[in-house]
């Protein structure tokens, strides 16, 4: 007899959906089915079922190949590294439980290491913007009963938040968005016909790159102030028929994704955006909100901020916290040398990285603690695989809104897997010892 | 043999997700993202039908992948590869002092490499880890 574990979280995305319906089989230990998930949230559960699945941790050898070691040498190993070396990068974070988060920053704060979690290749510069200009942002509830102007900038949901629109910001029935998508009005901005484009009703295929033009066009119509004919490939027209669905609205909404983050101008991109919201707010209500991607990214910054003050990119090596991005930033330091040592939980370097900085981590000591088998494990010295978080253990995730949600543990994980909180606990234990020697 | 001029970003497919959570080691990863995805005028401008391998270069480095045609199109000029490791392969590694690589907006040069496998995830950051692609 299956049972149901109901209100099952998914640990995908930032939209951290509560809503899942997991059937697993009666001795809690095999997942039958998957209900409400999206395609990727529903794979991820049945990934952890695989059964080619590494069990144990794996050490590199002379000859590249892989040889099974035991957690104990994993542990000595993982210490020893961090011990020897001056200056240790500890990146990813950000597909794991803040607690696990916690116990990695004792670690980092004792050996004095660079934490870095993966909003150094995703948000990292919409962070800086906020540290410039502030932000005016909401929780995604509500949007859900108030948003009736819903613009993405930048960001596809359809392909990487796919359950966003159908829960939060597009057809949900709310209390003041009765009608559900009858009620919004939808902007894409993007310069590809996206499939978010194709449903929205307004959608501008900027020039790739232009999108600072676009943003201070958008707050130069708001001002009925003179425009060129066109501004990043769009026609005047357009531009001021767009300002005039903004301002009509009654409560309105910016997304916005790696379209803006990762185009040049960057960080000045959001800046831009949120400023624009702030003029909007002149007219009618105007929030803005960054569609994180890993589902505890904003997590990771909620934990690094309230224990060092800043949200990425931290630098402990001096014995106490600095923050520059661009000199204490992962690629930067792994392009100029400048780390020994790197060790890497919860995110996947070597398929996301730029190669030059992969080829980095491939030369130095380096651990890699996953739970699949990822670029990054196979250029490391050791991969250690652990338990999944939010399918084989609990934890706590923040939602891109900076709400905090407990994952659920669905099913127990293979036998003597480790979660991430253990593995840490062992290493830190272990960094007692060797340092109790110091 | 004819090279074409393109502008080149990056980002999330579904396929890519779905993918990626299956295990970056399989073929449907590659499958998924060994590509790169181009209008159906730029295709013909190199002279190539879709499915035919391409070698696509620019100033930080090379990769083989799959030329396809664009599904979220039309979109002349831009061309399209899936985050991962063929894109990261040959995007701008420069973070001006933000902590962020330039992943989208990459110039490119796109030819045709009809006789060059497209490599594994596993295989290719392993060789190009070791200089040897």
């Amino acid at each position: 007899m299956s049972k149901s574990v109901t209100d099952v979280i998914c640990p995908f995305c930032g939209t951290l959906c509560d809503d899942l319906e997991v059937i697993v089989s009666d001795d809690g230990k095999k997942i039958e089915d998957i209900y409400n998930a999206c395609a990727i949230g529903a794979e991820k559960f049945m990934h952890a079922q695989a059964p080619d699945r590494i069990k144990r941790p794996r050490m590199q050898q002379p000859d590249g190949s892989y040889k099974e070691v035991s957690y104990d040498e994993a542990v000595e190993y993982t210490a020893r590294m961090l011990y020897n070396a001056k200056k240790p990068l500890m990146y990813g974070w950000s597909s794991t439980s803040c607690e696990a988060q916690s116990v990695g920053h004792e670690i980092a704060e004792k050996v004095g290491a660079i934490v870095d979690n993966t909003a150094t290749v995703c948000h990292g510069t919409t962070l800086i913007a906020v540290q410039d200009v502030g932000i005016p942002s909401c929780t995604l509830g509500e949007i859900k009963n108030r948003a009736d102007r819903i613009i993405f900038w930048g960001c596809n949901p359809c392909h990487a938040h796919p359950r966003h629109q159908s829960r939060y910001s597009v057809f949900p029935r709310g209390f003041f968005t009765n009608k559900g998508h009858m009620n919004r009005k939808v902007i894409v901005v993007d310069p590809r016909v996206t499939d978010t484009a194709k449903l929205a009703d307004y959608h501008y295929q900027i020039e790739q790159g232009r999108d600072f033009e676009l943003l201070s066009a958008f707050r130069v119509a708001l001002r009925n102030e003179p425009l060129p004919e066109t501004v990043a490939g769009i026609p005047r027209e357009k531009i001021i028929e767009g300002a005039e669905v903004m301002k009509s609205g009654r409560f309105g909404i910016i997304f916005f994704g790696m379209g803006v983050t990762q185009s040049l101008s960057k960080n000045h991109n959001i800046d831009n955006a949120i400023m624009l919201t702030k003029d909007l707010n002149e007219f009618t209500k105007f929030s803005i909100m960054a569609m994180r991607g890993h589902y505890n990214v904003t997590g990771s910054g909620q934990v690094l901020g309230w224990q060092f003050g800043y949200p990425f990119s931290v630098d402990l090596s001096r014995g106490f916290a600095r923050y520059n991005p661009g000199e204490t930033s992962s690629n930067d330091l792994l392009r100029r040398g400048e780390v020994d040592a790197v060790f890497v939980l919860g995110s996947d370097p070597g398929a996301h990285f730029p190669i030059s900085s992969v080829r980095k981590i491939a030369q130095l000591p380096s651990v890699c603690v996953d739970p699949h088998i990822t670029p990054t494990s196979e250029i490391s010295k050791l991969h250690v695989p652990v338990a999944f978080v939010g399918v084989e253990v609990g934890g706590n995730c923040y939602r891109m809104d900076n709400v905090p949600i407990e994952a659920r543990k669905v099913v127990d994980p293979p036998e003597g897997v480790l979660t991430d909180v253990e593995f840490l606990t062992r290493v830190n234990a272990r960094l007692d010892q060797l340092m109790g020697g110091k | 043999m004819a090279k074409l001029k393109l502008n080149l970003i990056s980002g999330r497919t579904i396929q890519q997700g779905v993918a990626m959570e299956g295990g970056k080691e399989k073929d449907a990863y590659t499958k998924a993202c060994g590509i790169i995805e181009m209008d159906p005028s730029d295709l013909k401008k190199l002279g190539i039908w879709k499915g035919t391998n391409v070698r696509v270069t620019s100033e930080w480095g090379s990769v083989v992948v799959k030329a396809v045609e664009a599904t979220q199109g039309p979109h002349p000029g831009l061309a399209y590869i899936p985050m991962g490791p063929w894109a990261n392969s040959v995007v701008n590694p420069r973070t001006y002092s933000t902590g962020m690589p330039t992943f989208k907006g990459v110039p490119i040069e796109v030819e045709p490499a009809m006789n060059e496998p497209v490599l594994s995830s596993v295989q290719l950051v392993q060789k190009k880890c070791r200089g040897e692609a």
